[in-house]
């Protein structure tokens, strides 16, 4: 199978995280959508990967993962203290600081 | 498109076969990596100190845990700021300047730069962070500007217990440690996963460091989920925008890149003619990478969470986040424009000037409409962002130094600026509403007249260090044919004069209310910070020449 097509599958799934950030309420599901996004990188560095034949891709892609993990630590942590405190984790209800 | 053609036989041979790429040094023979700790100093030291912060952190009796861990911050921060004195008295500025790790870090003048002035800026705001006497004792133990336990509910019994047993939130001093560490790996960065991986290693300690306020818990953990939510959008962003330079160019250090840029199509391996070398990646690639690190420097239109955040973070970290984050973002872009991307400069120079004519007028006009200080000082960060942009986009060694200079400048500023807010409070805490600092020049001159030398520098008055960066800034951009831009700049720092100057006519000429806030009388700590921002601001108004060569020296980035 030609791996350009994993190019143009991350670029979509890229495009579905970024669109779900911007539609999207809540904030677990925001949260989703940007690791969505992050997945859809490292498709894109393994394929980019596959079709250059070096190994910078692949060793990328593990670092990646590693950041969405630390990410998910403090991001789960932040989501978790702010339902605790308003039993909601919508985003359109975090208003109190208006323009 | 070719299918099957298209793929290197690197994933088609079995390893070791003959005419395998991997056959020569198979797995078992990687070399070790070759790592220079001595031009490493400054970073290994800060992510050490920060380890072992943790472990004090766990160990040590809850007693002495607060000042084990100022005394230790202290303690890497010097330190560290002593080795990068060390590196750049040993030439490693100029003649010396080098790539370290791999590939991974340089070790040039602008890097040693800006390590130096965020070691510097973040031992005074670490001052800021311990500082224990703003808030009445909590059951007569001193308490600071953090949560006494960051996981309790505001309100709630577990936060009333966590008060009542004493605690502090010393978690705080690794923390900043932490994003000390990346920030100062992010203005060294050559190479785009280091660059990510610094963004998220200095990212990920303040999204936290944003949610511990002791007073007005709500706005601090609405203004963490705001940053983190955005922060990791744009860091999102910037990641796919590494993969597709990645795949443009085959490599992700900023030397590959710029090569692969310059040379065009010439040497590009036919099976790779799909992608490498490929228009479309670069551009956008370029674009993504670009937007995630304006997010970071908050430029318009990608500076959204700024005054959120800075409203509801505690104060300390804000003035912290404001001047090393500032610092370390634009460093990052500096190199990133300049050693990565110079073969595309006549493509990311007028989106550059949009940018910063967008990014200075927007932060000075609503910054006219702020209400409250901590938002008016963002939107004024903003406008900052602006004209440190316009030195970017000089494109000669004058714009680096100009950059240079006025990140110098404008962090202590800033610090010393959030530092003043710490010390008008009332009842409820800090009075940010601007309305409530009528009349403080009466009762308080001399906090006053501090807060005044900042905004004057804020405002680009001669003798104080703004005027200094903002003409050298102008001047670089100015001779290097951006003359509309200055034009541009001049204007909108006259409009951001008119709101600094209004807050002093409102401290100095306006009748004191009778429920006013109440100055506090800080420790040494928070006095230091102060002390330290006033005189840096005078110095490099007054006599900013010696700095200026420093930074003129340090203009030179290394490939």
């Amino acid at each position: 199978m030609n791996p350009i097509n994993y190019l143009y599958l991350a670029a979509l799934l890229f495009t579905i995280g970024a669109a779900g950030v911007l539609i999207r309420r809540n904030a677990i599901v925001l949260f989703m959508c940007v690791e969505l996004m992050l997945n859809a990188c490292n498709l894109a560095f393994v394929a980019f990967s596959r079709l250059h034949g070096n190994l910078d891709g692949q060793i990328i892609a593990f670092f990646t993962m590693v950041v969405a993990a630390a990410e998910v630590v403090v991001g789960l942590a932040i989501i978790v203290t702010i339902f605790r405190t308003r039993h909601t984790a919508s985003v359109d209800d975090a208003s109190l600081m208006k323009l | 498109m070719t299918s099957v053609a298209a793929v290197h036989t690197l994933w088609t041979m079995a390893d070791g076969a003959a005419g395998s790429p991997l056959a020569p040094d198979g797995p078992g023979r990687i070399p070790a990596p070759h790592i220079e700790y001595a031009q490493l100093a400054p970073t290994l030291i800060v992510l050490g100190a920060a380890v072992l912060a943790v472990i004090v952190e766990a160990f040590w009796p809850r007693r002495g845990r607060y000042y084990a861990q100022v005394l230790l911050s202290v303690v890497a921060l010097a330190a560290a700021f002593a080795a990068v004195i060390g590196l750049a008295a040993g030439g490693f500025g100029t003649t010396k300047a080098q790539i370290a790790a791999m590939g991974a870090l340089a070790v040039d003048g602008p890097a040693l730069f800006l390590q130096g002035t965020i070691l510097l800026v973040s031992l005074i705001a670490v001052f800021t962070f311990a500082e224990r006497r703003l808030d009445p004792a909590a059951h007569g133990r001193p308490v600071d500007s953090f949560a006494a336990q960051g996981a309790a509910v505001p309100g709630g019994e577990a936060e009333k217990a966590a008060v009542k047993a004493g605690f502090t939130t010393t978690e705080v001093f690794p923390l900043a440690l932490f994003a000390i560490g990346g920030m100062l790996v992010f203005p060294a960065a050559n190479d785009l996963l280091t660059l990510f991986v610094a963004l998220e290693v200095f990212s990920l300690p303040l999204y936290i460091l944003c949610a511990l306020a002791r007073r007005q818990r709500l706005l601090s953990q609405e203004s963490a989920v705001k940053y983190f939510l955005l922060g990791a959008f744009s860091s999102a962003f910037l990641l796919f925008g590494v993969a597709l330079l990645y795949g443009y160019a085959g490599t992700v250090t900023y030397a590959g890149i710029a090569e692969v840029v310059s040379d065009g199509a010439k040497q590009i391996d036919p099976a790779l003619a799909d992608t490498m070398g490929n228009d479309a990646l670069l551009l956008i690639g370029g674009a993504l990478v670009v937007m995630g690190l304006l997010f970071k420097v908050g430029a318009v239109p990608f500076h959204m969470w700024t005054p959120d955040v800075y409203q509801g973070a505690p104060t300390p970290v804000t003035g912290f986040m404001a001047a090393a984050t500032k610092v370390a973002a634009f460093g990052a872009l500096l190199r990133l424009l300049y050693v990565a991307l110079p073969g595309l400069r006549w493509d990311w120079r007028p989106v550059m000037w949009g940018v910063a004519i967008l990014t200075m007028l927007a932060g000075a006009v609503i910054a006219l409409t702020q209400t409250d200080v901590k938002r008016l000082l963002a939107y004024s960060s903003i406008a900052h962002a602006g004209f440190i942009l316009a030195g970017v986009i000089a494109t000669s060694k004058d714009g680096i130094s100009s950059v240079l200079f006025y990140l110098l400048a404008y962090s202590f500023v800033t610090l010393g600026a959030f530092a003043v807010v710490t010390l008008v409070r009332d009842a409820g805490g800090e009075a940010t509403q601007l309305s409530k600092w009528a009349g403080l020049g009466r009762r308080s001159p001399l906090v006053a007249a501090v807060f005044a030398v900042f905004l004057l520098a804020f405002a680009g008055i001669p003798l104080t260090s703004g005027f200094a960066g903002k003409f050298a800034v102008f001047k670089a951009a100015a001779e290097s044919g951006a003359g509309w831009l200055v034009v541009i700049g001049v204007l909108s720092s006259a409009v951001a004069a008119f709101f600094y100057i209004r807050v002093i006519v409102l401290m100095f000429f306006n009748e004191p209310k009778a429920d006013g806030p109440t100055v506090a009388v800080p420790s040494p700590l928070t006095m230091t910070a102060i002390a330290v921002g006033v005189v840096v601001t005078l110095v490099l108004g007054v006599a900013p020449q010696y700095f200026l060569d420093l930074a003129g020296q340090a203009g030179v980035f290394v490939r």
